[in-house]
């Protein structure tokens, strides 16, 4: 499969990117061969670190509906030079900037804060800026989240995980507000530790990607809506009306019960929210508002 | 989104790759549950069948020559369903034990090791399945 990748991406990218005078250089030094020949020839550009001989492999999930030779999902393979704290986002932006400018995927603040770049890397869902090349095992499989729609490359539609974070009403609403104007709402310090980690979600979708029943059932909420019901529905200084009314919310037919504790969610969100932990806890406040025996 | 893309066998491979503890735990946990009633149903269906005996004359009885008796009797000297009954063992040990362990979750206790626990559900089940061996193939083989 290798072998026959990167010819046909060559051809592409020359038809391409013919106006652009650096681009055939570029083009056989992420096709060229082995590894070693690679850092022998690339005297010619500019951002090469001094050791040219440390690079990493990776690949690289190509889809580009909009043009008839890119239709059919292949991986494109790019040696990128290696230099210390390199992370996964670094890698791409730099295969981007010198090797195939038409490579894309979305990125923002760099310092996993965004929620843009989660990708699926070496089987599995993770910050791109939050991961370290060095960390990973070669070659370096780079491909979008997984039960998602690809728009290309490494873009996937984020609209359907949206609707769900919004279907939960992730703002605070309380009751009632405090009669100053500009007086604050105060939380305990016990509260706020409550719900301090669920405060973290970034909106990256890596949980909702990894989940399995969010991939069967198009309904499910997912662990990151749960988590935003969670920490409002936590949140003490919101009314018990409108507390109910979350309560209500997740406890349907496709919210908190659809879980089944696989732990998968828990395991790649890159902010380490413990997402299981407050979907069983809502799990348990949903069983305590109904079940009254007296 | 169950209709979404369809990136080939790559991705189905690689998940399958990686599945993590909690997953083979759903998986396994599913897996034996479906065992376990399809077994129950069995049971029923070949015990009930050998009932007849209920109304056989005390002498047949004493004499192990009514239908129940020679039913089972019949069946334990099959090799091939001493060995199932070592996998009924197997299945019924995992299920309880990860039972146990989903219990644990759903209490909310120990989220943190529930990798550890799954593991050692396994490795109990492994333990108790080989010890059982001699017991279940005693005279069959």
């Amino acid at each position: 499969m290798s072998t026959q990748l990167p010819q046909q991406e060559s051809e592409e990218s020359t038809a391409e990117e013919a106006a652009e005078p650096a681009a055939t250089d570029h083009d056989h030094e992420h096709t060229g061969g082995p590894r070693r020949d690679v850092g022998d020839k690339t005297t010619d550009t500019e951002h090469e670190p001094a050791d040219t001989e440390d690079t990493r492999e990776i690949r690289v999930f190509r889809y580009d509906p909009e043009i008839e030779g890119k239709q059919e999902p292949r991986f494109d393979t790019f040696h990128v030079p290696f230099t210390r704290g390199m992370t996964v986002l670094d890698a791409v932006i730099y295969a981007r900037d010198n090797f195939d400018p038409s490579l894309t995927f979305r990125h923002s603040c760099r310092q996993a804060v965004c929620g843009s770049d989660a990708f699926f890397v070496n089987g599995e869902q993770r910050l791109g800026c939050k991961t370290q090349i060095s960390d990973l095992e070669e070659p370096i499989r780079i491909e979008p989240l997984p039960h998602q729609d690809v728009v290309k490359d490494l873009v996937v539609d984020m609209d359907h995980f949206y609707e769900e974070m919004e279907a939960v009403d992730p703002y605070f609403d309380p009751d009632e507000t405090p009669d100053g104007e500009l007086e604050e709402q105060r939380q305990s310090r016990a509260n706020r530790e409550k719900v301090k980690m669920s405060t973290r979600c970034i909106w990256c979708g890596a949980c909702f990607s990894s989940c399995n029943i969010a991939a069967g059932d198009n309904e499910y909420l997912g662990p990151a809506a749960l988590n935003k019901a969670y920490r409002f529905a936590m949140d003490e200084r919101e009314g018990d009306g409108k507390t109910q009314e979350r309560l209500e919310t997740i406890e349907q037919d496709h919210g908190v019960w659809r879980c089944q504790t696989q732990f998968s969610c828990t395991n790649v969100c890159p902010k380490d929210i413990p997402l299981t932990e407050h979907i069983q806890e809502l799990k348990r406040e949903a069983v305590k508002s109904n079940l009254k025996f007296w | 989104m169950s209709q979404s893309y369809n990136r080939g066998t790559i991705e189905s491979f690689s998940r399958w790759r990686e599945f993590s503890a909690g997953m083979w735990a759903w998986i396994f946990h599913k897996f034996t549950g479906w065992v376990l009633v399809g077994y129950l149903f069995t049971h029923i269906a070949v015990l009930s069948t050998a009932i007849p005996a209920a109304s056989a004359d005390p002498s047949t009885l004493a004499a192990s020559g009514d239908i129940y008796t020679q039913t089972i009797v019949t069946l334990e000297e099959l090799l091939l369903v001493r060995i199932l009954e070592v996998g009924l063992l197997a299945v019924a040990v995992f299920h309880i034990l990860n039972g146990l362990r989903l219990l644990l979750v759903d209490l909310g206790i120990g989220l943190e090791s529930q990798d550890k626990s799954f593991y050692a559900s396994v490795m109990l089940t492994g333990a108790i399945t080989v010890a059982s061996v001699p017991t279940f193939l005693a005279g069959a083989l």
